[in-house]
């Protein structure tokens, strides 16, 4: 294998300099490869650092915060909820079915490793258009490989969000999300054990796949990418599963005084991240290491990151049991080396040393950049975007093209391949309500999550666009009637060495720490990607936001289908007008443009509020916030998931038509409920001080909107279903 | 009354079985770990779902020669209710204990979704608390749930009335729109000749409670434990 000079690894000529005056000497070539991965962006994230202390990571629900494995909130009962979002944009970009599979093997073993039982997972994607047979590839691979992983594990992929857009042609976005539950008493941690612990390998061979993995995920994507597909691994979900009930056994006995998954950078990082927990150091020899070819290198085998192995510090005395439950799920563990009180990281090729590492100087010695930002040229033009020099569509015609928008069409395409009930706790099933909600088998109370993230929005103005990725996600489980309790996020930006990219990531940090801060859900976890770009440009912007929060009674559930003829149609919130970054502008009008509507985080707050307490009241027969399509795209869902049509009528008071019934302006939700209980809804926004539209009533087998007795827009509620339906599915066929 | 949960490595609606069976039927149940070799003192036993040995080489190939297998073909061969659901349909298809094999699903996609059956025989522990044509709903999920087998063994699956539920629409019909996968005859679930043997793709285990959308999975389990008592008196 040809050397690679430590600029090819990714290092700089100023951090290679650190590097050697660390080390008092030049570093040899497996050394500066361990520098590499544990400096990459990746697992340093020596770009976004100071950005991330912004974060609000403290409240009354958080059990653990960012720095460990994955996030921790207590949920009662002596219950807490594990979750983490993360992305594998790079490796899916280059081979999606094999990098999609082994994001959401990485994530899953982020949650087994916290000691979690994992129950969900959700993922987040972005591509180009469908009309481009590259990207539809793209699309079918990543979703067969999320779908192929997660069905074999059994745990079900309850929910997220797809979205097409040409930025992302190239340079798709994948990041999967998982939540594991757990007895807040059985909680593990990746603290290392004593000094003189061994270190155990466990689960599948280490192989030469996915060498530099980190440092590749931290450059852009070019024509030479494809040839760093062996940078991307293999993916075994059978050897996965056996991993999860093999180390939640040991959990159970409480056996281990530290575990450590192996993703980002294989052993190199995993014994760094568990020596350094306590000052401590570590040597390991590689000739102990399982390999699945002769011949592999030192440096191979600490960069390696072969899917689907555990790093294990057995409490003392307990080696022997913890064999014993390997060999019973037929998992080989070896120990390769022990925890040391020298502080160093030292690797062993059998008696000889192949290299020695301080262990802090690979961590917190990462060095920290905080980058140049300036406001890009575009955001000024954007905002300067004249909507009234635009023609308004016929709105029937304007509705149907975005009901058939890949955008806001039935996901059924892709749910369907993932299994979404196994383990018998999904309620609520994919695409019926806001957020997905699960059952806590033996209690009352259910867990509802989601993924939600506008990219345009944040495009056009990453602070607003910010804030309203978090108020979405708050706002969507507060529609199901659960409260948002904390949020993780997937951060996935461009180069970050570009100041206009470095401004939009500082400026999206800034908008969604105010919102989490304004709404009390804190960030428990998260990941950040960069170097998101292809020769065609940077992507959206797009910090995915993952929130999950708890109903107490799952039989308050609240979901979008409109019920019974004759329920009343209120829009809770102001009727608005702002087009900015509509879908509507895009699929109408071909425009990515305008001011994008701006959030009110006090309106926010108070429509939360409002919509938890109406459901803990059961006045809501079904519930929907308004989102893309806007009003119009709100009602029109509502309908199709309740096989019923509707009349409404909305005052447009001179406005634009186009305007009210497509702006995607935040803080809004469309309800229906029995007639004789909207005097009671009525009061009880008053007091929130939330407005209150009367739209109209469900019934019939049209959607009809009307303004001031006109229609609008009236269509067969089964024509439009069939469009909304079989949009990506017609595209993909 | 016993029921066994056989969980080879892979097996993972082994949990939503056992749950099944103990919280919502209110029944004894234990898990039986592959490496085992007797099934004694269980008066029924499920092969459930999932991917038993990661179904590398083919579905259910591998977990035909688990430890636990001889003991069920025992089991059975001597009348004792076994219920294979989807990855235990197809280890019971290996296993010899039902005639035909599985193929890929049509769209070669795995399919998630609730679907639609016929009931085609009521006379079996499997389905005599419903009625005979009952149309129920029950979720899939499978990737290689597309049955077949050859024209004689079809006809004498439908000569002996071994097929005890088929595809169809919500109005019954068995068209082939309402076949998922592409199922010879529209077939989701046969027995063995003597009736005691199910295999099923569809998951009666996901829709055994209201609260997950659905309970006609109930009268599945609800079935067995009716014959079972039967049986006992």
């Amino acid at each position: 294998m040809r050397k690679l000079s430590y600029r090819e690894m990714g290092l700089t000529d100023n951090e290679y300099e650190q590097i050697t005056q660390i080390m008092e000497r030049e570093p040899n070539y497996l050394e500066l490869g361990m520098f590499s991965v544990m400096w990459s962006e990746h697992c340093g994230y020596k770009n976004s650092r100071p950005l991330l202390k912004n974060f609000p990571v403290e409240g009354p629900q958080v059990i653990q915060g960012p720095g460990e494995n994955a996030g921790v909130i207590d949920i009662g009962d002596g219950q807490a909820l594990v979750f983490k979002i993360e992305s594998h944009n790079h490796p899916s970009a280059i081979e999606p079915y094999q990098g999609a599979a082994t994001g959401v093997g990485g994530i899953v073993r982020d949650i087994f490793t916290m000691g979690a039982r994992p129950i969900a997972s959700l993922n987040s994607l972005r591509f180009g258009t469908l009309d481009d047979e590259q990207v539809k590839q793209l699309f079918a691979g990543v979703v067969a490989g999320i779908g192929d992983y997660g069905n074999c594990l059994g745990i079900p992929t309850v929910g997220g969000e797809v979205y097409f857009d040409p930025a992302y042609k190239g340079n798709p976005l994948v990041n999967a999300m998982c939540v594991g539950l757990v007895n807040k008493d059985e909680i593990a941690y990746a603290v290392a054990g004593e000094i003189g612990s061994p270190l155990m390998l466990v689960g599948a061979r280490t192989g030469r796949d996915g060498i530099h993995g980190a440092t590749f995920a931290s450059e852009e994507l070019s024509d030479a990418s494809r040839e760093k597909r062996p940078s991307v691994q293999v993916g075994d979900p059978f050897m996965e599963k056996l991993l999860i009930e093999a180390c939640l056994e040991l959990i159970k006995e409480d056996l281990i005084a530290g575990m450590q998954d192996l993703g980002a950078a294989g052993l190199t990082s995993s014994i760094a991240e568990a020596a350094s927990k306590k000052g401590r150091g570590a040597k390991v020899d590689v000739t102990l290491v399982p390999c699945r070819e002769k011949g592999m290198t030192a440096y191979e085998i600490m960069l390696s990151e072969s899917q689907e192995r555990m790093l294990v510090v057995p409490k003392p005395g307990q080696e022997a049991r913890i064999a014993e439950i390997f060999d019973k799920w037929g998992l080989d563990a070896t120990v390769i080396g022990e925890v040391t009180a020298d502080g160093m990281f030292s690797v062993y090729e059998g008696d000889v040393l192949a290299g020695t590492v301080p262990v802090a100087a690979l961590t917190e010695g990462c060095p920290v950049y905080v980058r140049e930002a300036q406001e890009p040229p575009y955001y000024q033009v954007c905002r300067s975007f004249n909507i009234e020099d635009l023609a308004e569509t016929d709105p029937a015609e304007a509705l149907l093209q975005l009901m058939a928008s890949p955008n806001i069409a039935s996901k059924r395409w892709v749910y369907t391949q993932y299994d979404h009930q196994v383990m018998l706790n999904t309620v609520v099933l994919p695409g019926d309500a806001d957020a997905a909600v699960l059952r806590v088998k033996d209690f009352k109370k259910g867990i509802a999550l989601s993924t939600d993230c506008n990219g345009r929005m944040v495009y056009l103005d990453p602070y607003q666009g910010g804030m309203m990725a978090v108020c979405e996600g708050a706002r969507n489980l507060a529609c199901t009637g659960a409260r948002p309790l904390a949020l993780t996020n997937c951060l996935n930006f461009g180069n970050p060495e570009n100041p206009y990219i470095y401004w939009q990531m500082r400026e999206a940090i800034r908008g969604m720490s105010e919102a989490a801060r304004f709404l009390n859900t804190p960030v428990v976890s998260g990941n950040v990607s960069l170097y998101n770009e292809t020769a065609q440009g940077a992507i959206f912007p797009t910090p995915v936001v993952g929130m999950a929060g708890l109903l107490a009674n799952i039989e308050q559930r609240c979901q979008m289908a409109f019920q019974n003829a004759g329920d009343c149609i209120v829009l809770l919130g102001k009727m608005r007008e702002e087009l900015g970054g509509s879908e509507y502008l895009y699929v109408c009008h071909g425009l990515e443009t305008g001011m994008v509507p701006q959030v009110d985080l006090q309106e926010e707050k108070n429509l939360i509020e409002l919509l938890l307490g109406l459901n803990e009241e059961g006045l809501l027969k079904s519930c929907h916030d308004i989102s893309e399509g806007g009003l119009a795209a709100a009602l029109a869902e509502c309908a199709i998931k309740g096989k019923i049509g509707f009349i409404v009528d909305i005052e447009v008071h001179g406005r634009r038509i186009d305007a009210v019934l497509f702006s995607e302006a935040p803080s809004r939700a469309v309800v229906s409920l029995a007639p004789e209980k909207l005097p009671k809804l009525e009061k009880t926004a008053a007091a929130m001080g939330v407005t209150v539209h009367l739209l109209g009533k469900v019934g019939g087998e049209r959607m009809t909107y009307r303004s001031a007795g006109q229609a609008m827009i009236d269509l067969p509620v089964e024509m439009v279903t069939r469009i909304w339906e079989e949009a990506i599915e017609c595209r993909m066929s | 009354m016993k029921f066994g949960v056989v969980v080879f490595p892979g097996s993972n609606c082994d949990a939503d079985c056992y749950h099944v069976i103990k919280d919502v039927m209110q029944r004894d149940v234990d898990y039986i770990w592959h490496k085992e070799t007797s099934v004694e003192g269980y008066d029924a036993l499920i092969l459930p779902g999932g991917f038993s040995y990661g179904d590398y080489l083919r579905t259910g190939a591998i977990a035909r020669f688990s430890p636990i297998m001889p003991a069920v073909v025992d089991f059975a061969e001597q009348g004792g209710l076994v219920i294979g659901i989807c990855n235990g349909f197809q280890i019971l298809l290996e296993a010899g204990l039902l005639p035909g094999a599985m193929l890929r699903n049509r769209s070669l996609k795995f399919i998630c979704r609730p679907v639609y059956l016929k009931t085609k025989r009521i006379d079996t522990p499997f389905s005599n608390r419903l009625s005979q044509d009952q149309v129920i709903k029950i979720p899939i999920a499978h990737g290689e749930g597309n049955y077949f087998c050859d024209a004689k063994t079809l006809q004498s699956l439908q000569d002996n009335r071994q097929i005890i539920f088929t595809y169809c629409n919500e109005e019954g019909q068995e068209t082939p729109e309402a076949n998922p996968n592409g199922s010879l005859a529209n077939i989701a679930g046969i027995c063995n000749l003597i009736g005691n043997v199910l295999g099923m793709m569809p998951h009666p285990e996901r829709c055994a409670e209201e609260v997950l959308g659905g309970s006609d999975g109930f009268y599945v389990f609800d079935s067995m434990i009716t014959w079972l008592k039967g049986a006992m008196k």
